[in-house]
């Protein structure tokens, strides 16, 4: 099951550069919660708070508190709470070295699970989810880098959910994808919500407005507005959310 | 007008680098053949199997220096390969940014420059001068001296090229570092490690300087790594090249031939064994 996040006055730094600024928001359980604002407004940041991997980049600096089902993230061990809050990035990156049977069961085999048994019913539920083990079903053992890059991307969403985390992450799934490959992801992405709470960041206005219960705007490091996304979309109460989701600018 | 100008310029440039690489492959193929030449008529069963014949005599063969080349190899390769591979496991995964780093970056790089016969004198006063014995031991160390540089410039490059999406992917699903390293990050580059590694154990198989002063060579089997001095191809082929006799003078084109050819395989290994694990 999904669980929900709190966060509440988030700062993050790059270097002396301020990315994110007292950020405030709750991110409901079992929703598809998306982030929008132009380039470098710190969505992609935020997201890499959420499971800690900003702090892995050299000069990166975090200040205040994420709540995860009650808990706070930062009193926990990074490397487990990571099992917990899965990500899927822009690109896709599968293992090259490894197999598509072995790039979705890394995670779990990485950790510790040797039975095979246990294994192949973890990869074809994880492939099933992700809608790619039609396609890839007497192939598995073939390299992950055979794939097209929407399967890659499938792949990646697989290898994210076989570690069974509660939140998955997404820093713009679809926009290394083509149309066709971009509309299965959001498919995708609203068949896990049931499963998973899901934070998508994204370029792609129509995008957020097509799979998301909320959206969240960002400008300049700044959370501006977060509500439900038919209400952002028609009715923003901000000047600014207005004039982006418009095209006045970004 | 114009065009005719340019295609001129373009015709004599296109000739120049046509003349300078031809003449640089010109000793390159000068030189096989004429080692090919010269020792392939001194190279028998026995040069493989017999050790080297008494002074002045005919027959014999280098078998001892022949086992000598491979068990150095082998010692320096041991010793040189994994310290090369972990001190670059270190500068990438560990501590790119950071003044030790930085230090260990630089010193590798003057330690690739320093003349193999200085490595040869400072092993041996480390090594020959305290167990007061000439050994394959000390030849194999300095030798992994000479590789240890070479193999984690070669190394560091590979794992660089390992994008960091990979190693953030691993760190996404709750990988320990360890884990990334060993199972994600090493395996990807393992191609390019290999490769840079046996180009390395190439490059000093046919060091001559540096075992002059630790293994220093003989003419019979050695019977301990540590406490005998040991044969090897260079040493060999330097003793004999410059001696007086004639059949010597044969038996080191002979070695010469043997020496390349171990060279070449080492090369080829490097670049066919492990090229292609794709499918």
């Amino acid at each position: 099951m999904g669980q929900s996040l709190s966060i509440r006055q988030l700062e993050a730094w790059y270097g002396t550069n301020q990315t994110l600024k007292g950020i405030n928001m709750e991110i409901a359980a079992n929703q598809v919660t998306a982030i929008i604002g132009p380039s470098g407004c710190g969505k992609s940041t935020f997201v890499r708070c959420i499971n800690r991997m900003h702090e892995t980049l050299p000069g990166s600096k975090v200040k205040g508190e994420i709540i995860l089902n009650g808990e706070s993230i930062y009193g926990q061990d990074p490397v487990s709470l990571r099992k917990t809050v899965g990500m899927v990035f822009q690109k896709p990156n599968p293992f090259p070295s490894m197999t598509i049977f072995e790039n979705v069961v890394a995670g779990v085999k990485l950790n510790g699970m040797r039975n095979r048994q246990n294994l192949q019913t973890i990869a074809e539920k994880s492939l099933r989810m992700a809608a790619l083990w039609d396609e890839v079903k007497d192939r598995l053992n073939y390299s992950g880098m055979s794939l097209s890059g929407g399967q890659q991307q499938r792949l990646c969403i697989a290898r994210a959910l076989a570690v069974e985390p509660s939140v998955l992450l997404m820093d713009e799934p679809a926009s290394a994808l083509d149309p066709i490959a971009t509309m299965r992801i959001e498919e995708l992405v609203g068949q896990l919500k049931s499963e998973y709470t899901i934070v998508i960041v994204t370029h792609n206005m129509q995008q957020a407005a097509r799979i998301a219960d909320t959206t969240a705007f960002f400008l300049n490091g700044e959370l501006v507005e977060h509500g439900p996304t038919s209400e952002i979309f028609t009715n923003p109460r901000d000047k600014r959310t207005e004039d982006y989701i418009t095209g006045r600018f970004g | 007008m114009i065009n005719t100008r340019r295609n001129f310029v373009n015709k004599l440039m296109l000739g120049l680098f046509s003349v300078a690489t031809f003449v640089a492959l010109v000793p390159l193929f000068a030189l096989l053949g004429y080692v090919i030449k010269n020792g392939i008529t001194s190279l028998n069963l026995d040069f493989f199997t017999k050790l080297p014949a008494v002074m002045g005599m005919s027959g014999g063969g280098m078998a001892n220096a022949i086992a000598g080349t491979l068990i150095l190899i082998a010692i320096a390769s041991i010793i040189g390969i994994p310290i090369g591979i972990l001190v670059a496991i270190y500068l990438t995964e560990y501590d790119r940014y950071s003044w030790l780093s930085t230090t260990v970056r630089f010193t590798t790089d003057v330690l690739t420059g320093i003349p193999s016969i200085i490595i040869g004198i400072v092993v041996s006063m480390a090594i020959v001068a305290k167990t007061k014995h000439f050994s394959a031991f000390a030849g194999g160390v300095s030798l992994a001296v000479i590789m240890i540089p070479l193999v984690i410039r070669s190394t560091e490059e590979m794992l660089k090229l390992v994008p960091h999406a990979i190693r953030e992917a691993g760190y996404a699903l709750g990988i320990s570092q360890r884990r990334i390293i060993l199972n994600i990050v090493l395996p990807t580059a393992a191609k390019g490690i290999i490769t840079g590694a046996m180009l390395a154990v190439a490059r000093v198989s046919g060091e001559t300087a540096p075992l002059l002063f630790t293994a220093l060579g003989n003419q019979y089997w050695t019977h301990s790594l540590f406490k005998d001095p040991i044969a090897s191809l260079p040493v060999q082929i330097y003793t004999y090249a410059t001696s007086p006799y004639d059949e010597w003078h044969r038996q080191a084109w002979a070695g010469s031939l043997v020496l390349i050819a171990i060279i070449l395989c080492l090369n080829l290994i490097a670049r066919f064994a492990f090229r292609s694990r794709s499918n």
